[in-house]
């Protein structure tokens, strides 16, 4: 009987490892009620009290090792099956996913946002006015009377002789003063008009960014510190700011303040044509004239104010060589930012 | 404004600063700089040269070949084609290798076979003209024998320094508050300041003719305006009309201005020197000897020096004789009284006028001159005298006339000094700096202001300069303001945040970017013509725009009243720029005029969607019901509009919230409209009312528990007219008081022939729920019958057999 266990436990694994033999048929043809193994499981009977154990140790060891030999060649088989079927599921994956519509802001929108986001987080609100606005918000309550030379920097369109479009957005600092009592903190984002013919670098309308600052104590060394954060925040950590003394009839003092080219870092470029710097915005301490125009005491309060042009911005940042795309919305062209 | 650097160092030394950190620290200090250039760089190894023998060239007519002493050990030889050459001739001799104006490069060569080492030069090879060099002749060697200043030429010496043609000019662009920075002095004065050096201003010398005659013998003078606060005069005698020497003609060269003759320029010399402007009349043609500054009479005629003729207007200031206009005050003289080549004796003006007034005449007579730019700017009374002053030591120097001894000056109010107390500690607390008292005093002492006992005198050309800002200015530009510390603003917390409005604009936009639709950005106004290409009918409130009454073209004359017409533009554009598909949005401006013209137009903004390609109206649609779905826009109700004239009668539609707010409009556009913009495709826009759907938005959302029991659908289509709209179905499927009723869901319109000509079979799937129990199959019937009665009454419509 042992001889017959060993030679049922050779053939058996030797069938399994054959290929020409499923598993399932060798479990039948040996395990089965009919199977080999349980053939001479039922002649058990006939052996010897001293044999039965022994015999029955070993034709259960047999059994184990096939059944062992069987489970392990199932479970090869079905990742065998499970192989062959990943393959024959292979796709290509370089070909195109279904197109799902996406739209994008217009840049000048984009570059707002990101300006407008700098300055709420700086504790700023956003203040809005007219378009079509008095001359006296935009000139007179700015410092500038008519007849001022001042104007002449200005080209300004009208629409009766005190009204007309705003040149500036300026005048929303005006209008905000007027209103409120310090502290004032605002930013005033919006189309300015100008009567410049379109070209390249110029363009009748466009976009200004206004900013203003109004409480007891502040000083010039904050607006310098709130253009600064303003810079590193917009250009990047390294950027530097540069202040020019100018002049403005709104501000004084008056700087127009350059920041140092966020191409190439101040080495000198195309963009920032040689110089390391990039001219962005004009600045200064709002006039004691203005204040006090708008009933804010300048010996109490003092503040600042600044400005800067998003189209400008906006071109120096994606590198735009022609004003005229931002206005001309082709898709192609809005589809790039 | 042009500066010489030549001529600023006759008041302050700082020729040991290179061109570059001059103009660095004074764009640093304030006076911005907007480049410079170096005259006579163009010109390179051009010498004086005698020609010591000329002889005839064997192979030509008109060659003729010169022997040049230029100095040195050997005469050079050179070939010219020029005819006015001689033996013994000093000239221009551009030695090979030479370089001339133009980047033209002078080699050695032949010429018909004769050696030439060069080229001898006319004026305009050198770069100049008559004006600059009177003696010369246009088309012909410059023949430098003519020069008063040949004498000091020695030969072989740089032409450059012979015709004074080397000079740094620095182009400064000067703000208008610092009209005192137009001068050469003015600048000066802000050159010491920046770099620390001593500043030298003589004051003019007049020996004056001292002869017993006086300047009251000639002219008497009277100020009729207010509009005049100073009128100085003197006299000039025995005038020779001549060229200026050749170191005032190349001043002026540098700084711009074309020398004309001695009297004019020393006129114009002292405008840049001073930046005072002054004038000359010809004595001789002032009527009764009186000048009378007065303001003109309505329709009064004049002709200015330039021979135009204008009309002038009363309050326009005017000098004049006895009998008429002789200058336009501050902006041109006339032609009636100008200096001529026969001009005896001289009266020259000195004066001050009133800044928008010069203003206000050259712009409406459209004459900017050198003088209004000055004027209007507001200049400096006092320096009305030196500079009368200075223009006759330069007649003295210039050896053009006899000054008669006197002065008339008429000056009704002298101006004050005017006083500003200089509080260091405020001046610091506003700068936030912490600049020394004795620092301050210092910097403002440079800039020649006078400080004693804590007090600032202002000098009096500084007019700009009023209060303690300004002083604050001056200290700190000259202090620098990269030296102000960069500090953090300490102040009162401010809470900063959108408003709703704008973080409802925000949302907008972004909904709209994330369905698939670019932002676009178009201008404000357009063209009136705009309205007819959109089918307004005349007399339509939306042609009534706010109108530019200075617009650059008709194309940009009027504010929109519609945003469409802008985005039929841009698609349009898109369309010919061969984009084959574009869905785009913009949130617009629109301007709508008060009726009150002299009160704002309101400026509410709209929504315009536009889009073509692979879309239809249905697109639209979706796009319009995603966006208020994401904008808490919810029961509005769509209706058709069959009769606005930019939209297909058939294919447009309305949106109304509460009843009868409508907030906008949609659909295709109408084919004439289509054909106004040349569209070859079918084109849909939008038009939403931003303002009304802010107004009408749910902000916060709310929630509502989930539902815990299943909900059944039940299916269901209809046979029914075309006509018929399936919003009404819907509508009535709503109404047909069914409890359960969760959702009704248009989900197929059938056409074709099973259902019969202008018929349609349409299908609904409804969703039926209790939040509390499981609706069984009985519940479930019972409500799709009481649907199907509430339809069948209302709208007479039944199964689909």
């Amino acid at each position: 009987m042992k001889e017959k266990l060993n030679q049922i436990r050779q053939e058996a694994l030797k069938l399994l490892e054959s290929e020409n033999v499923s598993v399932e048929e060798v479990r039948i043809k040996y395990l089965g009620k009919k199977g080999e193994l349980t053939g001479v499981l039922r002649m058990m009977g006939q052996l010897s009290p001293e044999e039965r154990p022994v015999m029955g140790q070993l034709a259960n060891e047999v059994r184990a090792e096939i059944e062992g030999k069987i489970a392990e060649m199932a479970e090869a088989n079905k990742a065998k099956e499970l192989e062959k079927s990943l393959v024959s599921e292979k796709i290509d994956v370089t070909a195109y996913g279904k197109e799902q519509k996406i739209g994008k802001l217009h840049p000048l929108t984009q570059v707002q946002r990101k300006m407008e986001d700098i300055f709420i987080g700086m504790g700023f609100s956003i203040a809005e006015g007219p378009e079509v606005e008095y001359d006296y918000y935009n000139f007179k309550a700015l410092n500038i009377p008519e007849n001022h030379p001042a104007r002449d920097t200005q080209d300004t369109f009208y629409i009766t002789d005190n009204i007309l479009l705003r040149s500036q957005t300026s005048p929303v600092q005006a209008r905000v003063m007027e209103k409120t009592q310090p502290p004032i903190r605002i930013i005033s984002p919006g189309r300015v008009y100008r009567s410049d013919e379109v070209d390249g670098s110029h363009s009748p309308l466009f976009h200004q960014l206004e900013g203003l600052v109004v409480d007891k104590g502040i000083t010039m060394g904050n607006l310098r510190g709130m253009l600064e954060t303003f810079a590193k925040t917009m250009f990047g950590e390294k950027t530097k700011i540069r202040f020019r003394p100018h002049h403005f009839p709104f501000t004084e003092p008056s700087a127009e303040v350059d920041v140092s080219c966020f191409v190439c870092g101040g080495k000198g470029c195309r963009l920032c044509k040689g110089e390391g710097w990039i001219e962005i915005l004009g600045a200064g301490m709002v006039h004691p004239n203005v204040l006090r125009t708008c009933g804010i005491d300048p010996e109490v309060y003092s503040g600042f104010a600044f400005g800067m042009g998003i189209e400008r911005i906006t071109m120096c940042q994606y590198g735009i060589d022609d004003m005229r795309l931002l206005y001309e919305n082709n898709i192609k062209f809005l589809k790039q930012f | 404004m042009n500066l010489s650097r030549k001529w600023l160092t006759d008041y302050v030394d700082v020729t040991e600063v290179n061109n570059k950190d001059y103009c660095d620290r004074m764009t640093d200090t304030g006076s911005k700089v907007e480049g410079f250039e170096v005259l006579g760089s163009d010109i390179e190894n051009v010498v004086v040269g005698k020609i010591t023998k000329i002889s005839k060239h064997e192979n030509s007519d008109h060659l003729q070949i010169c022997m040049l002493d230029v100095g040195e050990e050997n005469d050079i030889q050179i070939v010219t084609g020029a005819q006015n050459v001689f033996e013994g001739a000093v000239v221009p001799v551009a030695k090979a290798p030479a370089k001339l104006p133009g980047d033209i490069v002078i080699k050695a060569g032949k010429l018909r076979g004769v050696e030439s080492n060069g080229m001898l030069c006319s004026i305009a090879e050198l770069g100049l003209t008559t004006h600059d060099m009177p003696t010369a002749v246009e088309d012909g060697i410059f023949i430098l024998n003519e020069l008063d200043e040949a004498v000091n030429f020695t030969l072989g010496m740089d032409i450059k320094e012979a015709l004074m043609l080397s000079d740094d000019v620095v182009e400064f662009e000067i703000t208008p508050n610092r009209p005192d920075c137009l001068s050469v002095i003015g600048l000066a004065r802000e050159s010491a300041a920046s770099f620390e050096k001593e500043l030298t201003i003589p004051t003019p010398q007049v020996k004056g003719a001292n002869d017993g005659d006086k300047v009251e013998n000639y002219v008497k003078v009277d100020i009729e305006s207010t509009l005049c606060k100073r009128y100085a005069a003197r006299v000039v005698k025995n005038v020779k009309i001549e060229p200026s020497p050749m170191w005032l003609r190349m001043r002026l060269r540098a700084s711009g201005v074309r020398p004309i003759n001695n009297i004019v320029d020393i006129t114009n010399y002292v405008m840049l020197e001073y930046g005072q402007p002054m004038h000359a009349f010809d004595y001789k043609c002032l009527d009764g000897s009186h000048i009378i500054v007065r303001e003109a009479n309505e329709n009064e005629t004049f002709k200015s020096l330039d021979d135009i003729d204008h009309t002038l207007k009363s309050g326009m200031l005017v000098i004049s004789d006895e009998k008429k206009a002789v200058a336009l005050a501050g902006v041109m003289g006339g032609a009636n009284s100008e200096i001529t080549d026969d001009t005896k004796t001289v009266v020259f003006e000195s004066a001050n006028f009133d800044g928008p007034s010069v203003r206000v005449t050259s712009r409406a007579l459209g004459m900017r001159t050198e003088s209004s730019a000055r004027f209007e700017k507001g200049i400096d009374e006092e320096t009305v005298i030196p500079a009368i002053e200075r223009a006759c030591e330069l007649v003295e120097l210039l050896g053009a006339g006899d000054v008669v001894d006197g002065m008339i000056d008429v000056y009704p109010n002298p101006k004050k000094v005017r006083e500003i107390p200089l509080n260091a500690e405020r001046i610091n607390a506003f700068l936030g700096t912490n600049i020394a008292k004795e620092e301050m005093v210092r910097i403002l002492t440079s800039l020649t202001f006078k400080v004693e006992n804590d007090t600032v005198y202002v000098p009096s050309y500084r007019d700009d300069v009023e209060g303690m800002q300004d002083v604050a200015e001056e200290i700190a530009r000259i202090y620098g303001y990269n030296e102000i510390e960069t500090t953090n603003v300490v102040a009162s917390l401010t809470q900063g945040e959108r408003t709703p409005r704008q973080a409802y604009d925000v949302k907008v936009k972004d909904t709209l970017c994330a369905m698939g639709l670019y932002e676009i950005n178009t201008f404000s106004f357009i063209s009136p013509k705009y309205y007819d290409k959109i089918n307004l009918p005349e007399g339509d409130t939306r042609r009534n725009s706010v109108v530019i009454s200075n617009p650059l073209g008709e194309d940009t004359s009027v504010m929109r009243t519609t945003s469409i017409p802008s985005m039929l533009e841009v698609l349009n554009k898109n369309s010919n720029l061969k984009n084959e598909e574009a869905m785009l949005y913009e949130v617009a401006t629109i301007y709508l005029p008060n009726e009150d013209k002299t009160k704002l137009p309101s400026e509410p903004k709209e929504i315009s969607i536009g889009m073509y390609g692979s879309v239809d109206f249905y697109d639209l649609k979706g796009v319009i019901e995603g966006l208020f779905t994401a904008c808490g826009i919810n029961d509005y109700e769509v209706k058709a509009k069959t009769d606005d004239p930019t939209f297909h009668p058939g294919r447009c539609a309305e949106i109304y919230v509460n009843g009868d707010t409508c907030l906008g409009i949609f659909g295709e556009i109408h084919p004439l409209v289509a054909g106004n913009y040349s569209f070859n495709k079918r084109v849909y826009v939008a038009r939403l009312d931003f303002e009304a759907m802010f107004d009408c938005h749910t902000a916060e959302a709310k929630y509502k528990p989930l539902p815990k029991f299943p909900a059944l659908t039940r299916d269901f289509s209809f046979v029914c007219d075309e006509a018929l709209e399936v919003g009404t179905i819907e509508k009535t499927i709503k109404k047909s008081g069914v409890k359960l009723l969760e959702s009704v869901k248009l989900f197929d319109i059938y056409r074709g022939a099973q259902v019969g000509e202008n018929k349609k079979s349409v299908s609904f799937s409804v969703s039926l729920r209790a939040s509390d129990r499981t609706l069984n199959d009985e519940e479930a019937d019972s409500a799709v019958k009481k649907i199907l009665k509430t339809l069948e009454k209302e709208l007479g419509i039944t199964l689909r057999a």
